[in-house]
């Protein structure tokens, strides 16, 4: 296999995960709806009740709308993940996971191709989200749209890593209502999408430590900061860290010899 | 399989395909159990290049499990597969490349067309898209599904939807075909269809099919027959072959004798 063959191989999973996701209209609605009602509904009736002071990386006072916005970035690739996490769960039932990995190239690129378009999929509506918060007046400098970019790229690998893993050990597509209970829950609430963390510190120091335990929290610090064109490398080099480590478990899952499929008899073993 | 010179011309053509060694598929003394309990105990049996062997085996026999295992879906510990030459866990990229499989369940994207569907699966080969296009016709055309190009899925019979599921699985031309219980779901006219299209995919590109099934009406005479019951290969030859061993005049009796002679 030659290096155009790998790259056909990338723009195969890419584009077929972009398909999808445009047949699946409903989904596209249902993901820019959630953090729309966050931040029409929940962010305004909030303001009034919830003043942030000022804070990192914020030069002046700023309207909980705007605090709220790179949370809800986070959540959109959050509820994405675990989406595709879900997909993989059934694609395994329907078996075309199967069709995936009957392919000739290395399993660790093939899953590497998911995530990749996984994330490409989200990135894509964090900026339609992006784009009806502005014309809502949430406004961040021109150049931190570009800015965040790759912090968004290195966050859907970390919630899509992180899903794959889950994928390889939920067995039954009931299981997603689970997942939003165990997983996609307390990784936004236990982290500063909703809250800077000197607030949820002055409510509970054990949620304040659970909170800075979140990956999640450092991913939406990295996307707040990239935003207002600054780097946070601290937050950024956990969220980094952590996704490596994912990865590797989520490549240990997937492999055939050492993972999870064949200790378990596998989706649909006799 | 009959010997005119027509068969024979593709037999030798097959072997040309396979260099020297014209062995399609080698499954070599396989052991494979889940948690302690063995699914699959000694299993062994060659496939040469342009053979239809049917694996035969009421359901819980251990196919779908030996399917898993070539297709590596999951590993085994004991014993060993050769794809062609290549040995399955050293090689694991030319073997997938050299075969093509139609899993038990349905795997097609339903709301996509047939052709996105083909090109997806030609980019997982590694095929630039041109070439799957061109590929994706000369398939479609030659199980005659080839109105279907860009129709969705979903608007699919049964019927056509396996032989899209075949075609996909010859995009690459791999000289060995899997297919596990294919004739699943589908009524009597579009199985006997496809039995016999896959028979003339045989002989015509003299790719060698391994079809497994629990159904014994689906074996064609000059089919070679591996019987696998309770993980193990029971009986394996030609038809005739298990007439002789089992003593009987049909191969319905001949199931019959392996299948119950054996203790539960």
């Amino acid at each position: 296999m030659n290096l155009a063959a790998y790259g056909h191989c990338l723009r195969g999973v890419v584009g077929r995960e972009l398909l999808r996701f445009l047949h699946q209209r409903s989904r596209f609605v249902a993901a820019l709806v959630r953090p729309l009602v966050w931040l029409f509904v929940f962010a305004a009736g909030f303001r009034m009740a919830l003043g942030v002071a000022m804070t990192e990386p914020y030069q002046t006072y700023v309207l909980y709308e705007v605090y709220i916005v790179p949370g809800l970035m986070g959540m959109i690739q959050l509820f994405n993940g675990m989406q595709s996490s879900l997909s993989m769960v059934y694609d395994r039932e329907m078996g075309s996971m199967r069709v995936l990995l009957v392919s000739p190239f290395p399993r660790g690129y093939l899953l590497m191709c998911k995530l990749l378009a996984g994330t490409l999929v989200s990135i894509l509506q964090v900026y339609v989200f992006l784009a009806i918060a502005y014309a809502y007046g949430v406004q961040v400098p021109l150049l931190g749209y570009v800015l965040v970019l790759p912090a968004l790229i290195v966050t859907g690998f970390l919630v899509g890593a992180l899903g794959m893993l889950l994928s390889s050990a939920v067995h039954q597509l009931e299981n997603f209502a689970g997942i939003m209970n165990f997983v996609i829950f307390p990784m936004f609430f236990l982290s500063s999408a909703l809250y800077p963390l000197w607030r949820l510190q002055e409510g509970s120091e054990l949620i304040y430590r659970i909170a800075l335990f979140n990956p999640f929290t450092h991913a939406v610090e990295m996307i707040r900061f990239a935003l207002y064109e600054q780097l946070n490398s601290e937050a950024t080099l956990i969220v980094l860290a952590t996704t490596l480590v994912l990865l590797w478990l989520a490549m240990i899952a997937y492999n055939p010899a050492k993972g999870m499929m064949t200790r378990r008899g596998g989706p649909s073993g006799e | 399989m009959s010997h005119d010179g027509r068969a024979s011309l593709q037999v030798s053509r097959a072997s040309i395909y396979e260099g020297s060694d014209a062995t399609a598929l080698q499954v070599q003394d396989l052991n494979f159990g889940y948690k302690g309990s063995p699914v699959l105990e000694a299993v062994s049996f060659t496939l040469k290049a342009g053979e239809f062997a049917v694996l035969l085996g009421p359901n819980g026999a251990g196919k779908t499990t030996l399917f898993s295992l070539i297709t590596r879906l999951y590993d085994y510990r004991q014993g060993n597969i050769r794809v062609g030459e290549f040995d399955l866990q050293q090689h694991p990229d030319r073997a997938h490349a050299r075969m093509g499989v139609v899993f038990q369940q349905p795997t097609l994207d339903l709301d996509l067309t047939v052709k996105q569907n083909l090109a997806y699966f030609g980019a997982l080969h590694g095929m630039a898209p041109g070439l799957a296009r061109q590929r994706a016709m000369e398939q479609l055309a030659r199980l005659e599904v080839q109105e279907s190009l860009n129709s969705r899925v979903r608007h699919l019979s049964g019927g056509q939807r396996r032989r899209v599921e075949i075609a996909r699985g010859l995009l690459h031309e791999p000289r060995l075909l899997l297919l596990d219980e294919p004739t699943v779901g589908l009524d009597i006219a579009s199985r006997r269809g496809l039995v016999e299209h896959v028979h003339r995919l045989c002989r015509e590109q003299g790719v060698a099919v391994l079809w497994a099934t629990h159904l014994i009406d689906e074996v064609d005479p000059s089919d070679r027959v591996i019987l696998l019951h309770r993980g193990r290969v029971r009986a394996q030859g030609s038809v005739t072959d298990m007439l002789v061993q089992a003593d009987v005049a049909t191969l319905s009796e001949a199931y019959d004798r392996f299948v119950q002679g054996v203790p539960s």
